[in-house]
């Protein structure tokens, strides 16, 4: 097996792996809570600093963690850093803390922090560890934004509350209504396997290591 | 053809040669429940140290947006202060804990009279608890303002009642009980509220809150202030200078 290198690590969760997007991980905060940037962006960064720090310490402590309660250790450590930043977010953003009801503490029961600290911190280094949940970490704050994005302007026809459209422009209430949530997910996940097909159909040629070659619609 | 196996990317194998393959061997109970212990202490010690930053912060900010929608809804008082239902009237001073205690907010002005009541409440409205704030005149039997403090109802429907200005101003000088009424169909009425078109489950939730909170308390608020009313016309100048500022 390959080992991957650092850019690798940092990378493959921002696109090729998107925790969102690719993996479908996530979703239930994707659909809920994006229906202004506002809370879109801070439900990111919220999540973003508990999979960061629970990686941190789960490939730190690996070694002394036994393997019998090492999910429970795990969730333990994601518990604390969601009560954290829930304290946090009540106190710097409280605003937004409100409109984010019950979603900030289901943080504890997010896919992706858990699949990450059993696929990948509990194995790996600190370091790839860091960079693996800053890569993901980043790829769900954009997943989170471009949805917060779409659904405020359509639904609101603002940006991070600035009106964008003048006032001839009609909101699509439903844009911020739950059917959104799924509408806005819905075309962008049929964008992305638009595009996937169209880059499999157009695909050249290619030549691997140890000399074999692929073609389109060939056998290795 | 023979087979042949492609470099795969296996990113989530460990490879680096930096951690050794870990040795199977079966942890013993204690270790197991130690480690848990510990692990839990420590988290423990972090969330209250967390806690102990935050709550202030916290409790300072809720204390203001009561602050700021005391003066909402009773139309900037100089100050008010926080009274306890306890045993069946309200007093500022009472004998039980008030962590449970039932509470109400009279507003005074300079002067040290008292300008009205700010009563919370909170019932059901089309999709959650819809939790408000209004002001009640005792002396009019009229509520005198109000404010949503928490509300989840439909964005562009029902949140109307949290933005539409001309429902919100409703609720100024209007006779209780409060009668919702549907936009053109009022009779010009002092107990009338004109509800919001499209959002009538909402707008009528809020005048059902408000009334079934009423009922509760009227009577023990109307005691109160008539205990007030009098002492402080009296005694007005010298209860604003000892009062300060918003007593919570």
């Amino acid at each position: 097996m390959r080992k991957t290198t650092p850019q690798e690590d940092l990378l493959r969760g921002i696109w090729k792996e998107n925790p969102v997007l690719v993996q479908l991980l996530g979703l239930c905060p994707t659909l809920a809570v994006t229906g202004s940037v506002e809370n879109a962006l801070t439900m990111g960064i919220a999540t973003f600093f508990v999979l960061l720090g629970s990686s941190i310490l789960v490939s730190t402590f690996k070694s002394v963690i036994p393997k019998e309660v090492r999910i429970s250790a795990y969730i333990l450590v994601i518990a604390t850093f969601v009560t954290i930043a829930d304290l946090v977010l009540h106190a710097v953003v409280p605003d937004i803390h409100k409109s984010l009801g019950p979603f900030v503490p289901l943080i504890v029961v997010n896919c992706i922090i858990l699949g990450r600290q059993e696929a990948f911190s509990s194995k790996n280094t600190v370091a790839r560890s860091t960079l693996d949940a800053l890569g993901t970490g980043f790829g769900f704050i954009i997943t989170m934004m471009i949805m917060g994005s779409v659904r405020e302007l359509l639904g609101n026809g603002t940006f991070l509350n600035h009106p964008v459209f003048g006032s001839h422009f009609e909101p699509w209430v439903i844009m911020v209504l739950p059917p959104g949530g799924f509408f806005t997910l819905g075309f962008i996940l049929l964008a992305i396997g638009w595009k996937k097909e169209r880059e499999a159909e157009t695909v050249k040629p290619r030549r691997w290591p140890h000399g074999v070659t692929t073609e389109v619609g060939g056998t290795v | 053809m023979s087979e042949q196996k492609l470099p795969m990317v296996e990113a989530e194998a460990a490879s680096d040669g930096a951690s050794p393959p870990p040795v199977e061997v079966e942890a013993s109970s204690v270790r197991l429940i130690g480690t848990l212990t510990l692990a839990g202490a420590l988290a423990g010690i972090a969330i209250v140290m967390a806690f102990q930053w935050a709550n202030p912060k916290i409790k300072a900010h809720d204390a203001e947006v009561l602050r700021q929608s005391v003066g909402i809804v009773l139309g900037s008082p100089d100050h008010y202060e926080t009274v306890f239902l306890d045993g069946g009237r309200f007093t500022a001073t009472p004998a039980a804990d008030t962590a449970g205690l039932d509470r109400v907010y009279v507003g005074y002005d300079a002067s040290g009279k008292p300008t009205g009541v700010a009563i919370q409440a909170a019932e059901a409205g089309f999709q959650d608890i819809i939790d408000l704030l209004f002001g009640y005149d005792p002396a009019k039997q009229e509520v005198i303002g109000m404010t949503v403090l928490n509300s989840n109802e439909t964005p562009g429907l029902g949140a109307k009642i949290t933005s539409d200005s001309s429902f919100i101003k409703g609720f100024d000088d209007v006779a209780t009980p409060l009668l919702g009424v549907k936009k053109g169909q009022g009779k010009g009425k002092d107990d009338e509220v004109v509800m919001i078109t499209g959002a009538t489950i909402s707008s009528r939730a809020v005048i059902k809150i408000i009334n079934d909170r009423l009922d509760a308390i009227q009577k023990p608020v109307d005691a109160y202030w008539s205990t007030i009313a009098p002492k402080t016309a009296a005694s007005g100048a010298a209860t604003s200078a000892t009062s300060g500022g918003s007593g919570q």
